[in-house]
């Protein structure tokens, strides 16, 4: 599902330049539930960035479901981030004025997707993680853990081929956290690929494989047995 | 931009954010209201002081004497002068074509003019009919003095229209009534009103052949008024009238044996000169309103494109997250624009109804000499309306492209 290969990327800092991804090499099959470790500055979040479009490497190739993703501009990456891609973030980022099914169908609104049909798939999307009752609350009106289902659920609502989650248990506490990553696991469970970015060694526990990355480069890359996030619930 | 879709995003947006729409508009509506405000005050003052000009006709020459104050050919200073008929007479005569209106006024001193019981002094003038039109007056009843008054000696008389008032009970019809002239019976024949107001209102004419014969005037007259023929432009006019009253003066001089520098013997008021510089003072006072409209566009230009960069500003971090989920720069701008366009427009028009609404009921309540019917272009106001509009749209599209082109990193990172 994602190739990469050689992958660099270097910030400018005034006069110095920071080279943070150092020749990453790194696949990703179909339905796997993959975890990116590492400490902060190890370059974690830059790949996911990369990766999700919203940021472009300076060298290498990211071949993304066979689409080679090289010299976008914004209008072509606005649309593979459409069409291929969805984002869970740290923060949510979930738009304030917005009820929770308006902010799922979200996505489904730049696929052109007719209002009548868009709130009927936001709504079940939001039935699939457990909110439907609170549809027509605004994000500053749910919990944490509730903000992130519906990040889920709109990251979910435009049927991407993988799930780019950013540490998406980083502003939570643990059993929300663990309740969360059931709800990732039982994602996956369906068949799609997804990608997790976290320093919780608890929560990459939680996955199928862990990439560690540490300096730019990937130091360590082990399939490992699966904890089901149910039983810490 | 016409898309449905669109416009239910763009409704949902403003109704989500109340206050902020609100703040827009209200910045635009009311930049608009003072705009029309100010616009129409100024109209109102060229209007106001148009009306204090426009008490005689534009272009009258207002001829009289006095006494003169050089001695000349053995005649010594301090002699009166007295104009007689046969000066008005070649006058009109010789310049039959350039004249419009013509008139010669002898004037009555300590005109007691009495009704029944009611009585007042006011100025009791012999006119030809003609002095209508220099006066600028209009009819309110009946008619002024006419040729046949004058060639037969008619003892009538027209009254201004607060004479009546006067010294008639209100409502009473004065036509055919005789009232007393210093004791002489005169027939009232006309009601005249005058636009310099109540003092002009308060005199009274008969025809000048009558004041001549009862008054004891012989063929004396105390004042000539003429206007000339109507130029292509002010500046023939001005010519035209400055060469006629140069010709006069020289004339007056000559039969009336006046040394040719001497200015104090004969008075001509030539109102062109005093309506040139009507216009300048008018051009100046245009020129000010402008400059205040002009000013006042800048300003909410301003306060719009302030108003949509913040916006863009607390809107980076949406406008990072619509980008994650899809939406591509064209939209993110569409979008914004679009809102703004709206939002604008529907404020802009709001302060323009409001305005237009204060100055059509509030304005002709306006009492001052000053200020008369204040008004404005009803195009030029919704020029402006468009203008803001414009204004709005360009000052929020740089910040919106610019919003748009940000990664959407970086725009998701902004707190």
């Amino acid at each position: 599902m994602i190739t990469i290969k050689d992958l660099h990327k270097s910030y400018k800092m005034g006069s110095n330049s920071l080279h943070v991804l150092k020749g990453i090499n790194f696949n990703v099959a179909e339905g796997e539930l993959v975890s990116i470790m590492g400490s902060s500055g190890s370059g974690k979040s830059t790949l996911l960035n990369i990766l999700g479009m919203l940021d472009e490497a300076d060298a290498g190739s990211y071949t993304l479901d066979g689409v080679v993703i090289k010299n976008l501009n914004e209008k072509i990456a606005a649309r593979y981030r459409n069409k291929f891609l969805g984002f869970i973030f740290q923060s949510f980022n979930l738009i304030s004025y917005k009820s929770a099914l308006d902010n799922v169908a979200l996505p489904l609104y730049y696929q052109g997707v007719k209002r009548g049909e868009r709130i009927d798939k936001a709504m079940s999307y939001l039935e699939k993680v457990g909110l439907a009752n609170w549809s027509g609350h605004l994000p500053n009106e749910l919990s944490g853990g509730q903000k992130q289902r519906v990040a889920i659920a709109r990251a979910l609502a435009s049927d991407p081929k993988v799930l780019l989650a950013d540490e998406p248990t980083g502003a939570l506490d643990s059993k929300t956290s663990y309740e969360v990553m059931n709800l990732i696991q039982e994602i996956n469970d369906e068949g799609r690929t997804i990608l997790v970015v976290t320093h919780e060694p608890d929560i990459a526990e939680m996955t199928k494989r862990i990439v560690n990355l540490k300096d730019g480069q990937i130091i360590q890359d082990t399939e490992v047995k699966q904890v089901r996030a149910l039983q810490n619930v | 931009m016409f898309e449905l879709e669109r416009w239910e995003e763009i409704f949902d947006t403003i109704r989500k954010n109340k206050l902020r729409t609100f703040l827009t508009g209200l910045s635009v509506a009311s930049g608009i209201f003072i705009l029309v405000i100010l616009l129409g005050i100024g109209q109102g003052m060229r209007n106001g002081i148009s009306n204090q000009f426009q008490q005689d006709a534009a272009n009258i020459m207002y001829i009289w004497t006095g006494t003169t104050s050089k001695q000349y050919k053995g005649l010594n200073p301090g002699r009166r002068i007295q104009m007689k008929n046969e000066d008005f007479n070649y006058t009109a005569r010789k310049n039959e074509d350039e004249l419009e209106y013509k008139s010669a006024l002898f004037r009555i001193w300590g005109g007691i003019v009495n009704y029944k019981k009611e009585s007042g002094s006011y100025r009791v003038e012999g006119v030809y009919p003609d002095y209508q039109f220099l006066e600028n007056s209009g009819m309110i009843l009946g008619r002024f003095v006419n040729y046949k008054d004058d060639e037969n000696f008619e003892k009538v008389v027209v009254l201004g229209n607060k004479v009546r008032n006067d010294l008639f009970k209100k409502e009473a019809d004065p036509i055919g009534e005789y009232i007393q002239v210093s004791g002489i019976n005169f027939k009232v024949i006309g009601v005249f009103t005058d636009p310099g107001g109540e003092r002009e209102e308060s005199r009274v004419f008969i025809p000048i052949s009558t004041a001549q014969r009862v008054f004891g005037g012989a063929n004396n007259i105390n004042n000539m008024a003429f206007t000339l023929q109507p130029e292509e432009n002010f500046e023939k006019a001005l010519a035209a009238s400055n060469k006629f009253s140069e010709e006069l003066e020289t004339y007056l001089k000559e039969t009336h044996t006046i040394a040719p520098n001497d200015d104090r013997a004969i008075n001509i008021n030539n109102s062109l000169e005093q309506a040139k510089r009507f216009y300048d003072l008018m051009d100046m006072v245009k020129f000010f309103f402008w400059g205040v409209g002009i000013c006042t566009i800048i300003a909410g230009v301003v306060g719009v494109s302030n108003i949509m960069l913040i916006i863009v500003k607390e809107r980076t971090r949406e406008i990072g997250i619509r980008k994650a989920l899809g939406a591509e720069p064209l939209s993110i701008i569409g979008m914004v624009l679009h809102e703004s366009i709206f939002v604008t427009t529907i404020a802009g028009f709001v302060g323009l109804i409001f305005s237009l609404l204060l100055l059509e009921f509030v304005g002709p309540l306006i009492e001052t000499e000053y200020i008369t019917n204040p008004e404005v272009n009803f195009n030029v106001a919704l020029t402006t309306v468009f203008i803001l509009v414009i204004a709005g749209a360009l000052a929020g599209f740089f910040p919106a492209w610019r919003a748009a082109r940000i990664k959407p990193i970086v725009a998701l990172r902004d707190e």
